[in-house]
């Protein structure tokens, strides 16, 4: 099997204004030309676009857009995280040498119709996601007495470190008390719990060892990957104050990547209520159950940014299918050094955890510099 | 339209379930996930348990299990007192609206 590595991103700034798709996809591309030189159109043999967006062939018109002409162009789409989907389908061209460079971009629009899953009928009248939202919160309070100020605090650090993102939605930072008067949703929910639906897009350049150096010269490697779909509807979960999703993919990624949670220096956490940062970083292994709050606490007083740097999907903005591609982005960044003022010192093992649909499939990637 | 649908519609809750597994299937479908045997209906007590809820302005949600397996998300009647964790709900009444289906809980 060929090592795959990381060679190459672009962004767009995540925003909530209504976007075409096909100018998303364009200039995230055209910023991850922009950023590597030595990159041609000809070299890529793979164009993968992962959206929920209703749009047909967009890998084709992408493709047409960006003057390339790949062995395979598709859409991929998983929900929330048809980003690190994307990335595991270019993996595997790459891993068994079917390609050697693949293109993959993340794109939604603000009003992706990914945000409601309508097969699911066991959520009756409650297919919002804040309402699933809301029963993983209740959970964790009741399980952990996890308090409104110690959620608030995951929001407010986001945002904090979402200041120092030049894509992020936006730059604002918030006060604990702010966020603890933010607009009520449910009893357990408030508008600060929540991430934003954003249009945005975020593209990689994957891969293969034998290219890799032609094109970067700080190439970071695909070490690990594990996923696990355990269901598509909300209420077949066992426990909603943990994410058995989460729990069973990072073992396949750990043991994948021969590492453990304690080689992680920095982590992307799939935070799209400020409680599943907290169920995330305790079934990851990274902070023992029940412990994640004083985690985050702690990282918050400290300024310590090892959990989403970037500001996570609450400060950042979702963009759903491009925000597995930005966690994997800001994790590249974090490992080649270049996260500017984001930059956690001596990063060498990153983890993203991108996940969909109230954790009914969860997906984590270890990369290594 | 499927027999779940078409009886939810007249208000009725029925249970899908493979005779040869002697299981519950949910959520409804034409066949059994484990053997793919198919699917024959029977009609619920309506009697189930809340796992979890939350509150949405005056009205209750609540995450309940009927027969062990089958689990929704359904509204308790409006001026109920505070649910609690496994107190037993009577499934009220149930229809269906637009695509989403509605399930109206007491408790017993």
């Amino acid at each position: 099997m060929n090592n795959v590595a990381i060679t190459g991103y672009g962004n767009t700034k995540f925003s909530t204004e209504e976007i075409p798709i096909e100018s998303l996809m364009l200039e995230a591309t055209k910023s991850l030309f922009d950023q590597n030189s030595n990159l041609n159109q000809k070299d890529i043999d793979a164009v993968l676009v992962a959206t929920n967006d209703n749009s047909k062939y967009l890998a084709s018109i992408l493709s047409e857009l960006a003057g390339i002409q790949p062995k395979a162009a598709h859409t991929v789409e998983s929900l929330c995280n048809s980003g690190t989907n994307g990335i595991v389908s270019a993996y595997s061209y790459i891993a068994s040498g079917l390609g050697n460079v693949a293109l993959v971009v993340g794109v939604e629009r603000r009003n992706s119709p990914g945000q409601i899953l309508e097969w699911d009928i066991s959520r009756g009248e409650y297919k919002h996601p804040i309402f699933w939202g809301s029963i993983f919160t209740k959970s964790h309070k009741r399980k952990f007495s996890t308090t409104e100020e110690e959620l608030a605090i995951v929001s407010a650090k986001n945002h904090k470190n979402a200041r120092d993102n030049p894509f992020a939605y936006s730059n604002k930072v918030y006060s604990i008390d702010e966020l603890m008067n933010s607009k009520i949703l449910t009893e357990d929910l408030r508008v600060s719990d929540c991430s934003r639906p954003c249009s945005g897009a975020s593209a990689v350049l994957l891969c293969s060892e034998k290219v890799a150096s032609k094109i970067s010269e700080t190439p970071v490697w695909i070490k690990g990957i594990g996923q696990k779909t355990l269901s598509a509807g909300f209420t077949k979960s066992q426990d909603f104050s943990s994410m058995t999703s989460t729990i069973e993919a990072s073992k396949i990624a750990f043991e994948m990547a021969k590492m453990n949670a304690e080689d992680v220096d920095v982590a992307e956490i799939h935070d799209a209520f400020t409680v599943c940062e907290l169920m995330a970083i305790e079934d990851l292994g990274l902070v023992e159950k029940g412990q994640g709050a004083q985690f985050v606490k702690t990282l918050y007083e400290t300024e310590d940014r090892k959990i989403n740097p970037r500001g996570g999907l609450i400060g950042a903005g979702h963009p759903l299918g491009a925000t597995g591609i930005a966690q994997v982005i800001e994790t590249t960044q974090q490992l080649q050094g270049k996260a500017e003022k984001r930059q956690i010192e001596n990063a060498r093992i990153g983890l993203i955890h991108n996940m969909s649909a109230a954790a009914t499939s969860s997906t984590v990637l270890l990369l290594e510099s | 339209m499927n027999i779940f649908e078409s009886e939810l519609k007249k208000g009725n809750f029925m249970i899908p379930e493979c005779p040869k597994c002697n299981d519950v299937v949910w959520p409804p479908s034409d066949y059994c996930s484990h053997c793919f045997g198919k699917i024959k209906w029977r009609k619920s007590d309506g009697v189930g348990k809340i796992l979890e809820f939350s509150k949405n302005k005056d009205a209750f949600f609540c995450l309940v299990e009927f027969e062990k397996k089958i689990r929704v998300l359904g509204t308790l009647k409006i001026n109920s007192k505070t649910p609690k964790i496994q107190k037993k709900v009577k499934l009220e009444s149930c229809s269906m609206n637009g695509k989403n289906y509605n399930f109206t809980l007491v408790l017993i």
